[in-house]
């Protein structure tokens, strides 16, 4: 009787990837202890939005992949709509309007649409039969366009490129022509000087301050240059857990959030980076598998889309942290604090899951 | 196989195609990442765990205890003490003005305070603290700190101050200290010194706190500590503490030097004490003095521009930079030039007509007594100053042989005394004209004349008072020359280990003793009955050698008789005095100099007195004891009345 209900409870979930998910949910805790200054009040509330993450990736794994693509097309409009909102009504902090004040609390529908793009774009390709065109390849073009460059609007180039990428690994995997790609790669390279002629005076500052951080160094360069400080100074086997002194005595800005790899990196060392990569490894081919296996051309794209996004995020954030990108204000996925990522990327993974365990049914 | 089927198969490969180009870039990417890492964490890791450490670690240093400076009896003459002082931190304020502004509100912000931290601001960097405010009474500091968390770079500190407590007293000789500025700076790094003086804020300007500063200011200590992003101190994790400065120890006796600066009253001038026997200074008086607290935190421009422009010149520190001609007192060692030579010795006698004139030239050097001394013999010529005398010796010797045999009483050089810097000047060696040096100065050859009149301490030469006071000791003691210091001992001023400043003997000018003892019978009368100052002498109780001095001020024309009434106040002759005592066995040599006092007997003389009756029999005079007994409260204006014998030297 309870084996039979805890089947039906955990029929839709992945338990390697899950298992998974809770390792690196669980080091984030750890990490975020020692980032807040032994905070437990900080712990807490990270627990209280992993539970929250969590429910919500268990109700989307029992939601068919079908069900999924029937409510794609809305969702992306609903998304584009508030982004709209946004540009119109949305408040304004640290100098971009981000935020929608919906009444109760506020959100940011760029989140929304980190999981709405993939979709959007994977129904699309879905409900092309064949071989996609050229012609559909410019209209999901469009599609893709549309809310990013809203977002980017806000500004926020950081979520915009993201989203874009997201939005482009379907382009991807639906087969969007090498010739294309390879013509794309280098007219981007013509166009990069008229890109950097559009970005703000701070969005610049930051590129050229990763190039050179000594530039500013109490300045726009003191995060990158004490991050990487801190993942320097942790050596091969860190400084052990508690005691980076990058990390407590606050010399490493926003370390709970955007830079909470220099804290994991400053106290777990190269040892622990390289185990902290394996696991995104790990979740990463376990989610290209699922996609590979997937049968529906919907569940495909977004599956492998869904997956490579979680790349980027990771990639980007530690490549910021360690220097050699851009700080575009990415959290590091699975482990930094914050409701809305945690919430958007377990959204993601109760999507590869349900993808994964709704396919036999499919077969069926 | 169905062609949807065959579609579908056809689909998936190149989906999966794609799917392994992306895990190929994934991987690729992540290998970068972990490039990345392996350069920070194990190629870079000593790099960057010294930036780390130099995060983390902060050296603070701990400002040693500057030593003290005593009186041989112990009485402070500087020593430090705790006070609050309200420092701002420029690169940590926003708006340097409006922080002032609102401080005003909580603490007295005088004018005074605003220049000074103007000041100070412009010498220091952006991230030194300046002192808006100093010496906060307890109110104030409370005060100030309830309110602190409204002043983000305003910290209250806890600093020691340097006192001088006997304020005017000997200040030339103590000098004072001030704030490090860029030239100190530049001394500090080009001595090595710089990181000793990390968290010191003054140094030695003049006098002896510049002389002995390497032994006052001590070893700076240092406290590593671990410190927060914000500056904020987190932990202690080692410390080094300082060596606090030595004390130093004077020879003088402040009574003395009260004493001596009373016996000036209203006159300016110089007195130089010192014991022949080892060069200790016993008394160094400079009238009028100035209050050397009033340089430490830095000198306001109205003190400053009283103290500088003050025709008195307070500021000039006369035993060491006050330049005279020695008129009379210059006779004993023309005397000794010429008995040393072998000319005059008794019982070698002139018949003085009351002038002096160079074979074949009628120009008369006319003696200070118009009507002559008769028969004089050397001996006799110093006893009552006789210029015709000395202007035959001095004729007779050339200027050469009289400049070169004088100079080993320590005229025209440096008496090489531990202090040697007032005010960024060093001390003064006089001048021993000679031929060479007048083509050299003045491009014109030296005339006989001009040799005439030096063997009366006239025309060229010039000496400080501490010269004078030196070359009185070397011939007090026959001849042996100490070198001349102030400090006695230096004392640890943790184990209280004393080290004892050994005499050291300068010159040893081999002399005839029959002739010393001519010389300083000559002296001896002086004081005596007959003497030009036989009041000086009268009832002292020891004897005493002596011979006074004039100096002109302004030069008389040949036919000109010299008016005292006609004759501004500030004209008028210098009056000198040299003396030794007890003249058997002199424990006290010293050189008076009152400007304007016109006679040296009659001024100067009983300035002497006062200080040898103190010395030798321990007597005060009644205006100290009645100030004293007033206690420490300011200037009494004591004039000197002396309405004794008209003397004349």
């Amino acid at each position: 009787m309870i084996s039979k209900l805890l089947q039906l409870l955990f029929k839709h979930i992945d338990a390697f990837l899950m298992a998974c998910l809770f390792f690196a949910l669980l080091t984030s805790l750890f990490v975020l202890y020692s980032a807040s200054g032994q905070s437990l009040e900080r712990v807490y509330a990270q627990a209280v939005n992993m539970g929250v993450a969590l429910s919500v990736l268990w109700v989307v794994a029992n939601i068919s992949p079908q069900k999924l693509e029937r409510v794609a097309f809305a969702l992306y409009v609903l998304g584009v709509l508030l982004l709209i909102a946004v540009a119109l009504f949305g408040s304004i902090s640290h100098g971009a309007r981000r935020w929608l004040n919906i009444g109760f609390t506020q959100i940011q529908p760029s989140e929304l649409m980190r999981i709405a793009m993939p979709m959007m774009l994977a129904w699309y390709f879905a409900s092309r039969e064949g071989k996609p065109s050229s012609v559909n390849f410019i209209i999901a073009g469009l599609l893709l366009a549309v809310p990013v460059a809203l977002i980017m609007k806000q500004p926020d180039l950081g979520t915009a490129l993201l989203i874009a990428s997201s939005g482009f690994y379907v382009l991807f995997l639906a087969g969007l022509s090498w010739k294309f790609l390879l013509g794309a790669t280098v007219s981007l390279m013509g166009l990069m000087p008229i890109f950097w002629s559009m970005l703000h005076d701070y969005q610049r500052k930051r590129i050229e301050i990763l190039f050179d951080p000594t530039q500013d160094p109490l300045g726009a360069g003191y995060h990158t240059i004490q991050a990487i400080i801190a993942i320097g100074s942790g050596g091969a086997t860190g400084k052990g857990w508690l005691n980076g002194t990058q990390t407590q005595l606050d010399f490493l800005p926003e370390r709970t959030t955007d830079f909470i790899f220099a804290v994991f990196s400053e106290e777990f060392g190269f040892l622990g980076n390289m185990l902290l990569l394996s696991l995104f490894t790990v979740i990463i081919i376990r989610g290209l598998m699922i996609a590979s296996q997937a049968q529906s051309t919907f569940s495909r794209l977004l599956a492998g889309a869904i997956t490579l996004n979680f790349f980027s995020y990771a990639f980007v954030n530690m490549g910021m942290v360690s220097g050699i990108l851009p700080v575009v204000g990415v959290p590091l996925p699975l482990i930094s604090y914050g409701g809305t990522s945690m919430l958007t990327l377990c959204l993601g993974f109760g999507i590869l899951m349900s993808i994964h365990t709704h396919k036999n049914l499919v077969a069926n | 196989m169905g062609a949807e089927l065959k579609n579908y198969l056809h689909e998936q490969h190149h989906f999966k195609v794609r799917l392994g180009v992306a895990a190929l870039i994934v991987f690729g990417l992540f290998a970068l990442l972990a490039f990345r890492f392996s350069y920070l964490q194990l190629k870079q890791y000593n790099h960057y765990q010294t930036l780390a450490e130099n995060n983390r670690i902060s050296l603070v240093p701990i400002i040693p205890n500057r030593g003290l400076i005593l009186d041989k009896n112990g009485v402070i003459l500087a020593h430090n003490f705790f006070a609050y002082t309200l420092e701002i931190t420029p690169a940590k304020v926003k708006n340097v003005e409006e922080t002032i502004a609102d401080i005003s509100k909580l603490v007295e912000v005088s004018s005074l305070d605003r220049k000074r931290f103007k000041k100070f601001r412009e010498q220091s960097h952006s991230f030194e603290s300046v002192p808006i405010r100093t010496h906060l009474n307890e109110i104030e500091a409370a005060r100030f700190a309830v309110n602190h968390y409204r002043f983000p770079g305003v910290e209250i500190k806890s600093r020691l101050f340097r006192h001088y407590p006997l304020g005017k007293l000997g200040s030339h000789m103590v000098g004072y200290i001030g704030r490090i500025n860029d030239k100190d700076l530049k001394n500090l790094e080009a001595s090595g010194d710089l990181s000793n003086y990390k968290g010191s804020d003054h140094i030695g300007k003049s006098g002896l706190e510049q002389y002995y500063e390497k032994q006052l200011h001590g070893t700076t200590g240092f406290q590593q500590v671990e410190i927060d992003a914000d500056g904020h101190a987190v932990r202690v994790l080692s410390s080094t503490p300082p060596i606090p400065g030595d004390n130093i120890i004077l020879a003088a006796d402040s009574k003395l030097q009260e004493i001596a600066e009373t016996a000036f009253g209203a006159h300016r001038g110089a007195l130089v004490a010192i014991n022949p026997k080892t060069g200790e200074v016993l008394s160094y008086v400079s009238q009028p003095t100035f209050d050397p607290n009033l340089f430490v935190d830095g000198i306001d421009s109205e003190n400053w521009k009283a103290l500088n422009e003050s025709l008195d010149k307070p500021l000039i520190n006369r035993p060491l930079r006050g330049v005279y001609p020695p008129g009379s007192t210059f006779k004993p060692f023309v005397a000794m030039a010429g008995l040393e030579a072998g000319k005059r010795a008794p019982p070698y006698s002139i018949h003085d007509p009351g002038f002096f004139t160079l074979p074949g030239k009628s120009h008369r050097y006319r003696d200070w007594k118009p009507s002559g001394h008769g028969t004089v013999d050397i001996q006799k010529a110093i006893t009552i100053s006789c210029d015709t005398f000395f202007y035959g010796l001095a004729m007779e010797m050339g200027i050469d042989n009289l400049t070169s045999f004088v100079r080993h009483f320590g005229f025209g050089r440096k008496s090489g005394i531990d202090i040697d810097n007032v005010n960024g000047k060093s001390e003064n060696g006089g001048l021993l004209p000679t031929p060479e040096w007048k083509q050299r100065r003045f491009k014109q050859p030296w005339y006989p004349g001009e040799t005439v009149i030096v063997g009366i301490g006239q025309g060229y030469t010039l000496v400080t008072p501490l010269q004078l006071a030196q070359a009185t000791a070397i011939l007090a003691n026959n001849g042996v020359a100490m070198k001349p210091r102030l400090v006695s001992h230096i004392e640890d001023a943790e184990s209280g280990k004393k080290q004892m400043l050994p005499p050291v003997i300068q010159d040893r000018i081999e002399l005839n003793p029959s002739n010393i003892e001519i010389v300083k019978r000559g002296m001896i009368d002086v004081t005596l009955p007959g003497g030009t100052a036989a009041s000086v002498g009268a009832n002292a109780g020891y004897s005493i050698a002596a011979k006074t001095g004039t100096a002109q001020v302004i030069g008389i024309k040949q036919n000109e008789k010299y008016n005292e009434s006609a004759i501004n106040e500030r004209h008028l002759d210098h009056a000198l005095f040299i003396a030794y005592a007890p003249a058997e066995d002199p424990t006290i040599a010293l050189a008076v100099i009152v400007e304007n006092g016109r006679h040296g007997g009659s001024t100067a003389g009983p300035i002497a007195r006062k200080v040898m009756d103190y010395y030798l029999l321990g007597k005060v005079p009644a205006v100290v004891v009645a100030k004293d007994t007033k206690a420490l409260t300011g200037n009494t204006a004591v004039t000197t009345t002396t309405p004794e014998e008209e003397l004349h030297d």
